[in-house]
Order: structure tokens, then sequence, then C-alpha cells
């Protein structure tokens, strides 16, 4: 049961107020009609498995009904920050390796 | 039944039992009586019942080994009658109560005299470790019977067959800090946690906090022990912040510091909870708690020695022996052997002394064993015997001797002579295990130590280990550590601990203990009498040798091979040892070894605590429409949709479901029936770009809808497969009335806002679901106008109030928005009302419609009527793999809108245009009284030949009373090429119907019955 | 053509009303007086709801909102604005939603007014017939709202006049906490049944009195 800091409501909540909605920043190409298949298929299938910090999207369902993102260690779990649609993170594996 | 003479084994004096109060309670069908205050375990040994279950694999006569959650044998069914069955309650944990009925799992029907014993006996050298895999393994299909058997014999408990009588809860808690273990460390850190001002839970799964302390020898600020937890229990409950949870087992360490308690409220009582102030309380309750730190102060688990024969009963680990005699009153036998590695142990012997019976000897595997307790013994002029141990006991059903022999535990070897002692108990102690399984279940992989050991636990964001389980083994660095632990916790949560002055302990001084886990004997490890391990799953020394020669290296492969540390043990007693073992087997130290991953549940739980007050009919939310006491008033039948309950059918008298949905049919097909359509999700969408988003998020065209229209609308996903469907309303140029499939509508919200939040932010418009703000009742048929023109002063004609038209007015005298769009193919109107108002419109409608013969209809009726008409159910007659396309629903997809709207792309990819999709036909059975089976899978050939290709399936199908033949929908590989041919649905039962490929609309193809 | 479509849902007649309790069973034991119950549930049907969409970072919508329903507009999760005397509450939802409860009857008038006085791009829609209100008191509220929720209700985290958004039970509600000892739930109509009688139930152990 993860802790996770709502950045709309800024405070935290419980998981089951959430619902996980699987990798972040995956943006719909601008022009659809203009992609190959390939590009495509990727856009709507392909997605990162990483070991380490993973970049997530997650839905506060039962509270603001707000998008928001999350970077959490898929190893240990620990969520490392959220942030609003629009924002970049701030932490990704390179930088936790820097911050060592 | 059997009244044995009483409680021989019972101390006159002392304890922390009530002699006033006894208790009668039974075992195996024997009367007893204990006292307020005993344990099942206690009380047991009280009464000199030395075996009280057998063993799991080899049926051997087993008896009490310990005196907590860590015991493996004593592991009881309790219940007075078939309802309130428990299994699995260790009778160590379990609170004595006046009438507590307790009987072995194993060894039916008699425990101390059956015949799996002597199968048991015998068959062991046939059952090695891996017996069961080698043995049972093949023939495959054969494996639930064997197990089945196997389960039986191996005695692991049974439920109840009736329904539990009791009531379960679960509670939410947050705090700063969550104190596991009540003992000194616990103690003294949740004293100090308490006087800072944090909000502390202190938690304890034993029946009085207070662990080690209500045994021990030691004294705090000059008094006995328990003395300073009673004056710090009476302080903490003072503390408005602070809750104590006595008999509450952390049972699950989860990610987050988030923890599960399982508080036993009333199991100490009796076998159902008693009434409380005349109310129903609840048997046992699950803690869910946030925490901000968790101190776990879970303390250590003795270690026995593994030697041979060390399971015959009055075998015990030496601390139980301590706590039987100072906390129960209770000496478990006459004549003692202590067995010991370390000074510690050495209190067992004194105890014993101190009530007036025989030690025979302290047997010592260390050379020159010198601390405190080591000097008190001797100047007691107890034997001792040095540079020895334990190497097998004697007995049948309860210890009658020792051998005892010097050993080389470095050359792990017996190196002189053996010595028999006559005796009745043998205490061992091989070391103190910290108590590592909480911390282990986050996934922290516990850390060696040499200097104690044993493993202490690995590091966990937000956690703080004090006292044993981090490895301070003495009464005074306990306290101290709890002191620096609630300090460490509240700095972390940004608080100062205060008060923090340690009580006074004085300091004894204990020598260092010897490693020494499994004890050597004359014969070879494979050829000695049984070692056992892990007595809960009967893994001795031999079995593990055996996994290691096998090839099994890894622990976790050991554990999996020979079922040590498994089930609802978890290794408490075993899994070190068997660690050592193995090591000395592979030739390599413990912490190379590894250690095991240990699980929750930390000890069984019942399953009523994990479903809480989530059973019977709060299992799961169900939803009603606002006309639900009507349909129940009115006979309806229900069918569940999602969480809704919506009306199925509307049986009147004897009919059966297929004369009911018939009935409802032919009133919509040639008068008018209604449905309560309240389900469908509605969603009301306002903003200046509201059109433009329509249009992005449907398949079809929406720019030129005009106010006071509806259209239907597809939805896709971005992979061009239809996800719902539904008709809007444009209610303003910037105010559309959206409807969603029943099942759909929380999904299309989140859909709408997913898209507008992360994709398009910059259209103007905002979405709400309404849907249990309006009540929607749609009059379908050829008299509905008539009826509604009773209850409205609408212009219902059809030149001014068309066919997918809306308007506004009264209906009833309550404001109203009529749609008219139809799902039946009738003349329709769905009536849209505030819910609060509904039950007066639809009773109206009722008043008015009798002359119409006003026929109430269910959602099976609404299936036949609409597949009539060729009209899809998404999640129905699609599955996520189907496009508009194959639906047959060109007409709804706009190819020339400018935006590449959700879907659209996908639609172009060559395998959405294949013409061999799967595609909505028709299906009519040549034998038109028949209804084929939803599901069935269609072949394209007469002849069946396996393996053959399948086709396509039945998505929908229905008698229909109006085509007066069975009839379906089916999704068909390039099924409208098929137009005309015979297909056939082979059937489990070796028939093979067929049916003809016709259009998907069978009544009315025109349309023109709903637009007169 | 308009570009909103309004429409008053309450009958000018009185006509029979039915609340989304209407066909509830209480099937625990219920305490006859309030006094002796832990918990006392009092349902407050048929008012005014609201759902207000818009701009937190427009002053004049900020504005304009408290100019039409006479509360501020809170622009943070957690305290209500409220005019008790009035009967008017207004709760942060999420940074652009907010839920507007009025008297019975109140809700057109309420939506007349906004749509009045803002401009730019708003939302107003009504959603009185999809919700009501339980009022909660009583000693035990606090624990058996433990029963319910995950939110914290400890008064450190839960002050007067907060409320919040979050999963009760199997499902959802808005917790608002009107006094010490005064609570609110506001619950969607078809999820009623299903939680008033888990909330019954979670509240017999402490005594419960249902107050007409």
């Amino acid at each position: 049961m993860l802790h996770i800091y709502c950045p709309h409501c800024e405070e935290y909540r419980e998981e089951e107020e959430f619902r996980p909605k699987g990798e972040a920043h995956i943006a719909r190409p601008q022009n659809p009609e203009e992609t190959s298949d390939e590009e495509w298929g990727d856009y709507l299938f392909f997605r990162k498995n990483p070991r380490g910090a993973h970049h997530e999207q997650w839905y506060h369902a039962a509270g603001c009904r707000k998008f928001f993102n999350v970077t959490r260690d898929t190893v240990s779990y620990e969520i490392l920050e959220t942030y609003k649609v629009g924002e970049l993170p701030t932490i990704d594996d390179t930088s936790r390796r820097a911050a060592k | 039944m059997t009244q044995p003479s009483s409680q021989p084994n019972r101390l006159a004096n002392n304890g922390r039992i009530d002699r006033s109060r006894p208790l009668r309670f039974q075992f195996n069908g024997t009367s007893y009586q204990g006292y307020a205050g005993d344990t099942l375990a206690s009380a047991l040994l009280a009464n000199g019942v030395d075996v009280v279950n057998r063993s799991f694999k080899y049926a051997r006569v087993r008896g009490i080994v310990a005196a907590g959650a860590e015991e493996p044998n004593a592991i009881l069914q309790l219940g007075r009658s078939e309802a309130e069955q428990v299994p699995n309650v260790r009778a160590t944990q379990q609170a004595l109560y006046d009438g507590l009925v307790a009987t072995s799992t194993s060894g039916w029907p008699k425990v101390d005299g059956d015949v799996m014993g002597v199968v048991g006996k015998m068959g062991g050298r046939f059952m090695p470790a891996g017996f069961y895999y080698k043995t049972f393994m093949s023939p495959a299909a054969m494996w639930p019977k064997y197990e089945k058997a196997i389960r039986k014999a191996a005695g692991l408990g049974r439920a109840p067959r009736e329904s539990d009588p009791d009531i379960y809860d679960h509670i939410n808690r947050h705090c700063d800090v969550l104190v596991i273990g009540a003992g000194p460390a616990g103690l003294a850190a949740a004293l100090a946690a308490g006087r800072s001002g944090a909000r502390v839970i202190l938690c304890d799964e034993q029946e009085e906090m207070g662990g080690s302390l209500l045994d021990t020898r030691e004294s705090i600020d000059g008094q006995p022990a328990a003395a300073w937890v009673e004056r710090v229990l009476a302080e903490l409950a003072g503390v408005a912040d602070v809750l104590l949870l006595p008999r509450t087992t952390a049972n699950g360490y989860h990610d987050h510091n988030f923890v599960t308690l399982h508080e036993r409220r009333t199991e100490h009582l009796a076998d159902s909870a008693p009434l409380l102030n005349g109310r129903r309380q609840v048997r046992a309750r699950m803690h869910k708690v946030r925490a901000g730190q968790v101190i776990l102060a879970t303390g250590t688990h003795e270690r026995p020695l593994v030697y041979a024969n060390n399971d015959v009963p009055g075998n015990m680990v030496a601390g139980a022996i301590s706590t039987y005699i100072r906390r129960y009153a209770v000496v478990p036998g006459k004549r003692l052997v202590l067995s010991t590695s370390n000074d510690h142990a050495y209190r067992a012997a004194l105890d014993w002394h101190d009530t007036g019976r025989e030690v025979v000897a302290i047997v010592d595997a260390r050379e020159k064993p010198d601390g405190d307790l080591v000097t008190e013994a001797r100047s007691r002029g107890i034997r001792i015997i040095t540079g020895s141990a334990v190497i097998e006991t004697r007995g049948a059903k309860r210890v009658t001797g020792a051998l005892v022999a010097s050993i080389d535990i470095a050359g792990f070897k017996v190196s002189g002579r053996v010595e028999e002692l006559a005796c009745d108990t043998v205490g061992s102690s091989g070391g103190y295990s910290p108590v590592v399984h909480l911390a282990a279940h986050t996934g922290a992989r516990p850390e060696w130590r040499d200097d104690i050991l044993g493993f202490v636990p690995g590091k966990v964001k937000g956690q703080v280990v004090a006292g044993g389980v981090n490895g301070k083994m003495s009464l005074a660095e306990a306290l101290a550590d709890g002191l620096e632990a609630a300090s460490n916790a509240l700095m972390a949560n940004g608080l100062e601990a205060q008060g923090g002055t340690l009580p006074k302990v004085r300091t004894v001084r204990e020598g260092k203990a010897a490693a020494l886990f499994d004890v050597p004997h004359l014969k070879p490890t494979m050829r000695a009498p049984k070692q056992f391990v892990d007595l809960q799953n009967d893994v001795t020394t031999a079995g593990i040798a055996l996994a290691t020669r096998e090839g099994f290296e890894s622990i976790e492969h050991v554990k999996r091979y020979t079922a040590l540390g498994f089930g609802t043990d978890q290794g408490k007693l075993g899994n070190i040892n068997g660690m050592a073992v193995a090591a000395r087997c592979l030739g390599q130290t413990i912490p190379e070894t590894g250690t095991t991953v240990f699980r929750p549940n930390y000890t069984p739980i019942t399953f009523g605590a994990i479903a809480g007050r989530h059973c019977r009919e709060l299992f799961d939310p169900r939803r009603y429409t606002a006309l639900h006491a009507w349909h129940v008033k009115h006979g309806a039948k229900f069918e569940e949709v999602g969480q809704w309950m919506r009306p199925w059918y509307f049986p009147k008298g004897n009919e059966s479901m297929h004369e009911a949905v018939q009935r409802e049919c032919r009133a919509v097909r040639e008068s008018v029936g209604v449905l309560d359509a309240s389900t469908l999700g509605k969603i009301e969408i306002q903003g200046k770009d509201a059109r433009e988003f329509l249009g992005r998020l449907y398949s079809n065209p929406w720019a030129k809808l005009d106010v006071g229209k509806c259209r239907y609308g597809l939805m896709c996903k971005d992979d061009g497969m239809v996800m719902d469907d539904g008709v809007t309303a444009c209610l303003g140029e910037n105010h559309f009335h959206m409807t969603t499939t029943t099942g759909g509508a929380a999904g299309v919200l989140e859909w709408l806002e997913l898209w507008h939040q992360t994709e398009w932010p910059e259209l103007e418009v905002y979405f709400n679901s309404t849907t249990d703000h309006w009540v929607a009742m749609a009059i379908n048929g050829p008299n509905a106008r008539k009826l509604l023109a009773e209850l409205t002063d609408m212009d219902l004609s059809n030149e001014n109030f068309k066919f997918m038209d809306w308007r506004e007015g009264t209906v009833a005298g309550v404001p109203a928005r009529v749609f008219r769009i139809s799902f039946t193919g009738e003349l329709s109107y769905e009536i849209n009302v505030q819910a609060n108002y509904a039950m007066h419109v639809w009773e109206a409608l009722f008043e008015k419609g009798e002359k119409y013969g006003l026929t109430p209809y269910g959602t099976e009726t609404m299936h036949v009527l609409r597949a009539e008409k060729g009209f899809i159910i998404v999640g129905q007659d699609t599955d996520g793999s189907v496009t508009p396309e194959d639906l047959g629903m060109q007409w709804c997809v706009g190819y020339k809108k400018p935006f590449s709207w959700i879907g659209r792309r996908a639609l172009t990819r060559p395998d959405t245009k294949r013409e061999d999709r799967k595609q909505m036909v028709g299906l009519k059975p040549l034998d038109s009284r028949l209804v084929l089976e939803e599901g069935a899978q269609i072949v394209l050939e007469k002849e069946l030949k396996l393996p053959m290709p399948m086709a396509g399936h039945v998505t929908s199908s229905y008698f229909s009373p109006v085509l007066g033949h069975g009839f379906a929908l089916a999704l068909l590989k390039g099924g409208n090429q098929r137009m005309g041919q015979t297909v056939y649905l082979p059937m489990a039962d070796g028939k093979v119907h067929a049916a003809e490929v016709v259009s998907p609309v069978f009544y009315d193809p025109k349309g023109d019955r709903q637009n007169v | 053509m308009s570009e909103f479509a309004t429409i008053d849902l309450v009958p000018t007649e009185p006509v029979k009303a039915e609340s989304p309790l209407a066909m509830c069973r209480v099937d625990v034991i219920t305490e006859p007086k309030a006094q002796s119950a832990g918990v006392v549930v009092r349902e407050h049907a048929f008012l005014g709801h609201l759902v207000l969409r818009g701009n937190a970072g427009d002053a004049g919508f900020v504005n304009g909102v408290e100019q039409a329903l006479g509360v501020p507009l809170p622009l943070k999760m957690g305290p209500l604005s409220v005019d008790e005397a009035r009967g008017v509450s207004l709760q942060w939802i999420s940074p652009d939603e907010w839920l507007i409860i009025v008297p019975g009857g109140e809700a057109f008038a309420a939506e007349q007014r906004l749509r009045e006085t803002l401009g730019g791009h708003f939302a107003v829609m009504n959603v009185s017939g999809g919700q009501t209100v339980l009022e909660l008191s009583g000693p035990a509220v606090p624990e058996m709202l433990m029963k319910c929720t995950p939110y914290d209700v400890h008064p450190n985290h839960f002050p007067v006049g907060k409320g919040v958004s979050t999963t009760f039970a199997k499902t959802t509600a808005i917790i608002r906490r009107l006094d010490e000892d005064r609570w609110a739930l506001v619950i969607r109509r078809s999820f009623a049944d299903y939680l008033y009688r888990w909330l019954l139930d979670a509240s017999e152990e402490f005594g419960v009195h249902v107050a007409r």
C-alpha cells in the first residue's frame, strides 16, 4: 500500500484513492495521419519497464480526479517525487547516481 | 469423560495466574481445570498432558516445545460447535477461558496411540525429503486426490462447515510512531514517544504486555520488573494519543510503513464474542496502520539445539521452561537436563531449581563457562558438564533419559564418552534469533552478525529497530536501545523525546556463547536417529543434507525441497538451524548461505478479520435506481450490471422467464412498455469547445448537430477498437448531455478527463457525472405518444418533435427533458426528471398507462428488442477487438473530419482493413425453435475434423416473439461476404447446429416504426 | 440559440419527493434515544447541490463566485466556506472544481445568479437529485469513521471546517467536519443504500440512533 502525495490536494493520501495509469509522458503524435504504422504501434503499445526510477501516470480517482505523475523506484517502491501534468521530472537514475 | 487428577505440575505460589478463578476446559474429550491467566498450553502442562499432536509427515507424537508464537507442535483446533471451529490455534497463544474445547488436528482418533504413528515410524526411512514431489507428482491428474489424503493425514486443521456467527471489522489508523512489541525495549520506546506528545500505537501479541519482563529473574528500579511494566502501562493508558493494543499481532509490514495488526478482541473470553452492554462486539479486528515511523521491538526467539530424537515430548526450549515456571506457575516435569551453548539459558535451570524439583545437570557446550548465572548455578551445587551436549534423548511418549557426550564443535564429532542421564525434561538453547520476520516482509534482506550469531533486520525506510531484535540482548541494553529508538523515531517526525531517564538495572555479566546449532551424533547424520530442525514441517538434518547432496544449493531451493519454514511456521524456530546445517553441508558460512524470505502473515489470522465487514450484503456496493422500491414491489427479478441492480424481467404469476420476456416484448411491439433506463451513464458537458471535444472523442461528426437534436456516437480507443457508445444531445450551443453504457460510465468520464487534462488542456470544456441526478424512463411502443400526451403539455406531433429531437416540458407536473430516441426501433420517448421526483412520474405513467396495458420491462426484453434491430451492446457484442467497420457501422465513422480523432489513425492500418476480419452478422438457425448459445463457436464446415479453424462466435442470441424464431448476432470472419451461406456451431454435447448468415437487422429494416 | 440550457427541476406544484434513502431498510438494532447513542445519523434531504467548474487563477471568476453566493471561493483542499445561517457552503473538490450546497429549492436560483455574474469559461451543473447529506454526531463518530475511510480523522489532521473527498467503504464520499462532534457526509444517490447500511452496521457497536 503506497502512500502518495497528490500535488493538487497537497497532502499524502492512501493508495486506494488512486489508480495507476502506466508510463507517464506518452504524448499522442501531433499529426497521427503522418506517422508510419510502426511509429503508431510504438505509441500505442510499447512501454518501458525499468529497474529503478520510473515515471508513471496516476489518477486521483477518489479525490480531485486529476491525473499527475510519479517518479517511483520499481525495486524499493519508494516514491521519489510527484508532479503535475505538463511538468517534467527532476529525478531519474542518472540524477540519483550523481547525487550519491 | 475421564477426570484426571488436578494440575500435578502446578506450583502452590507465585505466577501471574488467578488461583481464585478456576476454569474448566476440554482437550481431546478429557475435562481439565486451569486458572484465569493460563494459556491453553500452560494449563495442559499443569495437568501433565505430554502429547498434544502428531507430526505433519512422520506422525510422531509431539508435545509442547515453546511458550509463544514460535510453538511448532501445539497447533490445535478450537470450538464447541461446528460454526465456531477455528483451526491452527497455537495453544501457547490461546488464553484459557471457561468451557474451551480443543482437539488435536492430527492423530485422529487418538493422538497418543494411532495407526499413523506406526506407519510414520516404519515409513520414516521411506519418506525422505522431497518424498511428496517424487512420489506423488505423476500422474498429474491424481495429485488432487493425493493432496486431499495427505492434508487429512497431516492434520492441518479444518475450516467450519457452517457460517461464522461472529462479526469482524477493519479500522484505519494513523500514528507518528508504531511500536511493535511491548517488552523492555518496546515499553521504553513507547513511554518516551508518548511523553513527547506523539501519536503512538503500542501493540503486542501476548495476553499481557511486558514480554520477557513478565518472567525475568531481574528487577528494575529495585522492584520486580513486572511492577515497572504496570507503572509504564498505567501512564501510557492515561495519554490521549497513545493507543495500547494487547492481543494484537503485527502480521504484515507493507510498503511505506503500512502495517496490518490483527487484534483478537474476544478470543480470550469465549468461542463466540459475548455481548457487551447488550450489543454485539467484534471478535477480531484488523488495524490498517499508516505509521510515520515503525519501531520494531519484536525481541528474539530462542533456538533449540538440534539433536537426535529431539522431538520426544519433554524436549523444550530453555526459555519456555522459565516462562511456564515464573509466569504460569507450572513446572513442566520433575527432572531437568539443560543443554546450552550460552549463559542466558542457565536461568531455566535456576528457575527449575527454585521450585524444589531436581536439576539433573546443565550440559554446556563451552569448555569454560564463567558468567554470573554460571556462578550462581555452581554455588547451588548444580552439576555442570562442560564441553558437552545432549546428543540424543530416550523415550517414546515422554523423555526418559538424555545421552550426554563431550563434543568437538569445530570437527563436528562426538569426542568422548557417552553418559545417559535419567530425566523427563530436556531444555535446550542454541542462542537467540532476532525476530526479523516483519522487516523481511518489505523485501529487506536480514543481515548476519557474528557477535550475536544471528540475523538482524535489513534496513527499511522509516523503520527503527530496538532491543533484542537489534542484537541488544541484556535488559539494560534493551531499555537503553528502546529509548534511543524513540528518540530517533521522534526526530524523524520533527518531535523531541521527553522524560528520557533510564530505569536502574543491575548488569548481569554473561560469557560468550558457542556457535552450536545441530549437535554431532555418534552416527553420521544420514544414519543417526532423526534430528529435527523444523518440527512443524518434519524437516530433519538428514533431509537438508540430502537436499544439498541432490544439488539444491540455494537456501530458497533447499526450503522448497524440504518444506523448511513453510506455512504457518515461517521458520520461527528452525530457519537458522536449517541454514546452519545447509551451510555445513555446503562447506560455507551461514551468511554465505543466505536467508530465506519471510512472508505475511507472521502468525495465522482468521478469515473473518481479513473480510472485516465486507461480507454478506455489504460485500460490494449495490447501486439502486430511484425506482427500485417499485420494481421490488412489482415482483421484478434483478440482474447485476456492474454494481447496479437492474430489473431483469417482471414475471406475472407463475410465468417462466421465457414467458415473461415474450409477453414484455409483445407489449412493446404492439402497445407500450416502459424501461427504467436510469443506470445509463450521463455526463454533462459545458464550454465553448465542447463540440470540438466531442468531435475528437467520437468517431462520427458533431460539428453540425443543432440545439434540440440528439445523435448516436461511437467512441474508440486510439487502437481503433470500439470502447463505448451512447446518445448525446445538444442542449445549448456550448452545452451537451452525453449518455454512456451502464458499465462504462465511470470509465468514459475518466477517459474524457484524461484527454482534456493531458493532451488538450487548451480546450475550454468541463465534464461532470450527472448519472445519479437524473432518472430516465423510456416509454416504447406504438402507443407511447398517446400515453405521454396524457401527462404533458408538450407538442408531441411528429412534425414538431421528430425522432432524435429532445424537448423540455413537464411530465405529470414535474419539469423534464424528453429525448425522442429509441433502443427498440419503436416510437419512443425517454423522460428524464430529477431523481427525487421520479417515483411520482413513474406512478403517474402507470396510472394513465393502464388502458394501454403499459408493461414494465427489464434488461432481458431490452436485449431481445434491440437485437431484433441489430443494435449492438458494447461489451457483449464487442470485446475490445472490434472496429466500427467490423460492426457494419461505417455510417458512424467520420473519415472527413479535420481532426484525427481518437481511433482514426489505427483504422487505416492494414490489419484493421483486412477483409477477413470478424464482422457483425445475423444468424438464423435452420431449426426455427432453436436459440443458439451465446459464446458458441462457429465453423464453416459441417464435418468436424480436428483441428479445424474457428470462424467466429455468437455474441447475442434470443427467441423473438415478433419473428417467431430464434435469432442471433455473431462476429464471423469475412461475415460481410458470407450472406446466405450456412455455418455450423458444434456444441459440447456433440450436436452440430446449422444457421444461415443474414443481415443483423431482423426487424423493420427501414426503421419506419420509430419515425411515426 | 442559447449557449446553455437551464431548467428549474423543482416542480412548481408540490408532488411526492423521495430522498435517496426512501427505500433503505434498517437492519441493525438502533438506540431509541440520541442521548444513549455513540452515533446519531440524520439525513438532510432535498438540498440544492451544484458542481461549479472554473479557473481559480482568474480573479474575475473568484470574485464573481463570492458575489453570487455570498461566501468566498476556497482556493485549496480542506477549508470549507460556510454561511451556516443561510445554509450555503462551498467546498474545494479539485483545482478547478467546487461543490456548492444551498437550501432545498434554491439550486436553480443559485445557478442563475452564477450565470449572470460570471463571464468567460466556467460551468455550473445541477446534481441535486444525485446526492444527499448525512449528518453524524455523537462521541463515537471519529472511531466509526475510522472503520469506513483510510483518511486520517484525528483533530490535528481533520480540524473543524475541513472537507475532503475520499474513499469510503468500497466507494467514495465527501467527509466534512462541521464542529467538534458534528460531521457530515455527502454521498451519491445510487450508493446511498449501501453506504447508509454500512454506516449503521459500523455504528452498531457504539449504539446508533437514527434521527428523523
